[in-house]
């Protein structure tokens, strides 16, 4: 029988891979962003399998806006990269230091 | 062991296999591809779940839509991927004992025990859309509508980020062409008209 603890592992060890990824991955901003979804998704699954467990509708309800809030945010994220490219032909975050930070 | 749990075994296992291909593989092309396993077999999961509205969601809106969006922008972008991976050996010990240590923390911190607890038969009846539109329409019909908002704000902002003015190239100005008045267009010139009946006798 499936248990809730089964999803919430399952969703702790999805979100400890994406911080991996961001650890070892931080020079490409691409891989970053999808670093970023991963973790999305695994508190996703969270929120779903809490909303399944104790049988309340609210966790599904969240992930739906999580689901449209991340949209929307990798859609600028794109954006965002597609112009960062054009001027200055790069996407390594090494070489984007004009601000000096 | 029920077919159930067999599922989600297998289901589990692809889905940490391909999230761990997607921070490992060199070409980002293959990654984003990775990543849409990891998003299919994520709604499996949640179709065991009996999230059935938001698993084919996620793979309408996370297959069909973000990760198009992801594979266009990795190909349309000339990226080099030699200087991007040049930290990945240096980092990567770091990465996984981080990781580890994340991981041991929330088992411990979740306690696997006290959250072994089985699943209530179907709680909002048979269809988990009707459950999830009842909801969705009557409780959070404010938060509902400006996700609605956010997302045309998305869109605004996404194209006026990357629309690019060049100089030198011939387009159309609409504000010009509405606010065009007729005297722009059309210019009366008064002049003494000239008859041949009036020279004749």
């Amino acid at each position: 029988m499936i248990t809730l603890s089964h999803y919430i592992v399952l969703g702790a060890i999805l979100f400890c891979i994406s911080v991996a990824g961001i650890f070892i991955n931080r020079k490409n901003v691409i891989v970053l962003l999808m670093a970023i979804e991963l973790m999305l998704l695994a508190v996703n699954t969270n929120f779903v399998a809490f909303s399944r467990f104790l049988g309340d509708v609210s966790g599904q309800v969240f992930v739906f806006f999580i689901l449209t809030v991340a949209a929307a945010e990798s859609a600028i994220g794109l954006a965002i990269l597609v112009v960062l490219f054009r001027n200055r032909a790069t996407i390594n975050v090494a070489e984007i230091d004009s601000m000096k930070g | 062991m029920s077919f159930e749990l067999i599922l989600f075994y297998l289901f589990a296992t692809v889905l940490v296999l391909a999230a761990l291909a997607v921070i490992s593989v060199k070409n980002s092309v293959h990654a984003a591809l990775f990543l849409v396993l990891t998003f299919f077999t994520s709604a499996a999961l949640w179709l065991l779940l009996q999230a059935e509205f938001l698993a084919i969601a996620l793979v309408l809106v996370y297959v069909g839509a973000v990760m198009v969006l992801f594979l266009f922008v990795v190909m349309m972008l000339d990226i080099k991927s030699e200087p991007l991976r040049e930290g990945f050996i240096r980092y990567l010990p770091v990465g996984i004992i981080v990781a580890l240590a994340m991981l041991a923390e929330m088992i411990g911190l979740i306690g696997v025990r006290t959250m072994a607890i089985t699943a209530p038969a179907d709680p909002g009846g048979a269809s988990n859309t009707a459950w999830l539109g009842n909801a969705l329409f009557s409780q959070f019909l404010l938060p509902f509508e400006i996700a609605a908002v956010i997302l045309t704000v998305a869109l605004v902002a996404a194209i006026m980020l990357t629309l690019r003015r060049r100089v030198g190239t011939r387009h159309q100005n609409p504000a010009e062409q509405v606010a065009v008045k007729a005297s722009d267009r059309v210019r009366i010139v008064k002049m003494t008209s000239v008859t041949k009946g009036a020279s004749a006798p």
